[in-house]
């Protein structure tokens, strides 16, 4: 296993605050990975700066060995929901195209090539039958669906989530999970930001606890038996719910 | 005044103003339509005005030094919008306050300039509620080939607003200059805006940006034939509104924009999708609270005769829903429109299919 993404090192400022530091991570083709913290923890400014769009103060952050930047059609970007405009009157099938305009370029129009890796990208996520509707007509799952296809469009080798599970049920959450891990073991690096604690320790195949820093990062498996590490990324006390929780999962 | 009498008028040589004046209404109302549809959906209905009034000291410098007007509102327009696109860069201040900072004070500025030009009253009120007398032969080009090369840019970077539309974030991740594109979407507003002041005036031209895209949004939920119908709509209520004005005598940029806005208050009430009666039938046909069977119809009987196809109540597959034709009563509609309408079924089914 190679690692698509590399994160070596990487400090980012915001408006002259030191928001992230010392981040070391990579993601392998193949392998999904949930990144864990509290609200104002780093986790979207983590994202940003994979996508190139954050500018990192130190260290590197690499996409298939390059710098990142933005407009390499190795990644794939699915931002949170409520980022999209639903109320824009366009097909699924559309929406999903859109996630082609990078690639293609000024003034080209999508190709048959294009809307053959529209269809793939639909099949992939199973929303085909859907492909007509417009886009303001989908329950919140197929929503996450639509953009989960908009950036497989340009199949992309590295996947990154943004808290993809914020405001859906749980069995919209699980069939969304099983996706995500089977878009990982089909070969992609997915990397993925969440507050759905118990989801990620049962989903991913490995976990980063991130609070500014990476505070601890492995296997689920071998996290839930350090509470300590789960008590410093949140901030909670020894008596936490989130704590026990951890433990139950552990168990 | 019946059409006829209009139409012999407009091939009168001594009324060449006004088939000048209606090639002009025209010809913006269609600009304005297609550039309206990005202004609707994304919410720049602000910045529409914004640039509507900041195009007056351009004009109103035209005026005093006897320039092209087209040319001299085009260059304050464009100017205001790029100073908008980079002050908003500052995240401090709000784009809305850019705007309202900027686009007052090109209003302001206009307002000094033309005070400088004698006899400047009329003239004042001639930019504010347009005109339809007094168009020059090169506005009719300038007008032409802006409204061709506007058009000619939303087919080129369709594919990008609508990225940018939908989601910035994404479209900045895929490398698009989102700057750039709001930037041009800025400059196509202006120019849609400064070649349709002249005969609908300065205040009254945000009119035919926003309301025509939203008549036709109330009527589909497919971009493509919001883009036709956007156009379509305009089109005709200027040639309506140019009408009527002209048989009446009533001011024209007035009379069209109050023509829109009869086809949007027509299409909100009945839209076959959005329309308030297309819901009060659904309503009545999930709960038939009051046993009529004997004329189910007879409810509403306008709207049974605007809605051929009966509106399932909950999901509706697209295909049917657009199938309408836009929903205008005949009593208010001339000969002209009915002919121009049926258009939409063929796209319609064209842009159904995937």
């Amino acid at each position: 296993m190679t690692a698509a993404l590399e994160i070596r090192n990487v400090a980012v400022d915001l408006g002259g605050r030191r928001v992230l530091h010392g981040i070391d991570l990579s993601v392998a083709c193949g392998e999904l990975v949930a990144v864990v913290g509290p609200n104002g923890a780093g986790k979207t400014t983590l994202l940003r700066a994979v996508l190139g769009l954050q500018p990192v103060g130190i260290g590197r952050v690499l996409v298939e060995g390059r710098p990142a930047k933005p407009g390499r059609p190795a990644i794939g970007y699915v931002p949170q929901r409520h980022e999209f405009a639903w109320d824009f009157p366009i097909s699924v099938a559309n929406a999903v195209a859109t996630g082609l305009s990078g690639q293609l370029g000024l003034f080209r129009r999508p190709s048959a090539a294009s809307w053959e890796a529209v269809a793939d990208a639909l099949d992939r996520v199973r929303l085909t039958d859907l492909a007509g509707r417009p886009v303001g007509q989908l329950s919140g799952g197929q929503r996450q669906r639509v953009l989960v296809a908009r950036a497989l469009a340009p199949r992309p080798s590295v996947l990154l989530l943004d808290e993809p599970f914020t405001g859906l049920d749980m069995p919209t959450q699980e069939l969304l999970a099983e996706l995500f891990a089977d878009l990982a073991h089909e070969g992609r690096a997915v990397l993925m930001t969440t507050h759905d604690l118990l989801g990620a320790i049962d989903g991913a195949d490995r976990l980063a606890l991130l609070n500014r820093t990476i505070i601890a990062a492995d296997t689920p498996a071998h996290l839930v038996g350090d509470p300590a590490a789960w008590a410093a990324t949140f901030g909670v006390g020894e008596d936490s719910a989130l704590l026990r929780m951890v433990a139950a999962a552990a168990a | 005044m019946s059409p006829i009498d209009f139409f012999v008028d407009l091939f009168n040589p001594d009324l060449a103003f006004l088939v000048k004046a209606l090639a002009v209404a025209v010809m913006s109302s269609v600009v304005c339509g297609v550039v309206g549809t990005y202004v609707v959906l994304r919410g720049m209905a602000f910045i529409g005005d914004a640039v509507a009034h900041a195009v007056f000291p351009g004009l109103a410098v035209a005026f005093v030094v006897s320039g092209n007007l087209v040319l001299g509102g085009m260059i304050a327009g464009v100017l205001t919008a790029v100073l908008v696109a980079v002050f908003s860069q500052n995240r401090r201040i709000k784009e809305d306050s850019i705007i309202g900072i900027f686009f007052v004070a090109a209003f302001a500025l206009g307002i000094v300039v033309i005070s400088q030009a004698p006899g400047y009253a009329g003239s004042l009120q001639q930019f504010l509620f347009g005109s339809i007398t007094g168009i020059p032969d090169s506005d009719l080009y300038v007008v032409g080939g802006t409204a061709a090369l506007v058009l000619l840019a939303v087919l080129l970077l369709n594919k990008e607003f609508v990225t940018v539309s939908l989601d910035r974030e994404s479209a900045r991740a895929m490398g698009l200059r989102v700057f750039w594109l709001d930037l041009v979407l800025y400059v196509l507003v202006t120019l849609a805006v400064v070649i349709s002041v002249q005969t609908i005036g300065n205040i009254l031209v945000l009119a035919l940006l926003i309301t025509p895209a939203a008549t036709a949004r109330l009527l589909t939920d497919r971009l493509g034939i919001m883009m036709l119908a956007a156009p379509i709509i305009g089109g005709l209520s200027a040639l309506v509104g140019l009408y009527l004005s002209w048989s009446w005598d009533l001011p024209t940029g007035g009379t069209i924009v109050l023509v829109l806005t009869g086809v949007f208050l027509i299409a909100w009430l009945a839209s076959p999708r959005q329309g308030v009666l297309a819901r009060l039938v659904a309503k009545r046909r999930i709960h038939p609270v009051e046993p009529t069977p004997a004329r189910p119809a007879a409810v509403l009987p306008a709207s049974a005769a605007a809605e051929p196809t009966p509106v399932p109540p909950a999901v509706v597959l697209p295909a049917s829903a657009v199938a309408e034709p836009v929903p205008v009563p005949p009593a208010v509609v001339l000969p002209v429109s009915a002919a121009a309408e049926p258009i939409s079924p063929e796209s319609v089914l064209q842009e159904a299919r995937p």
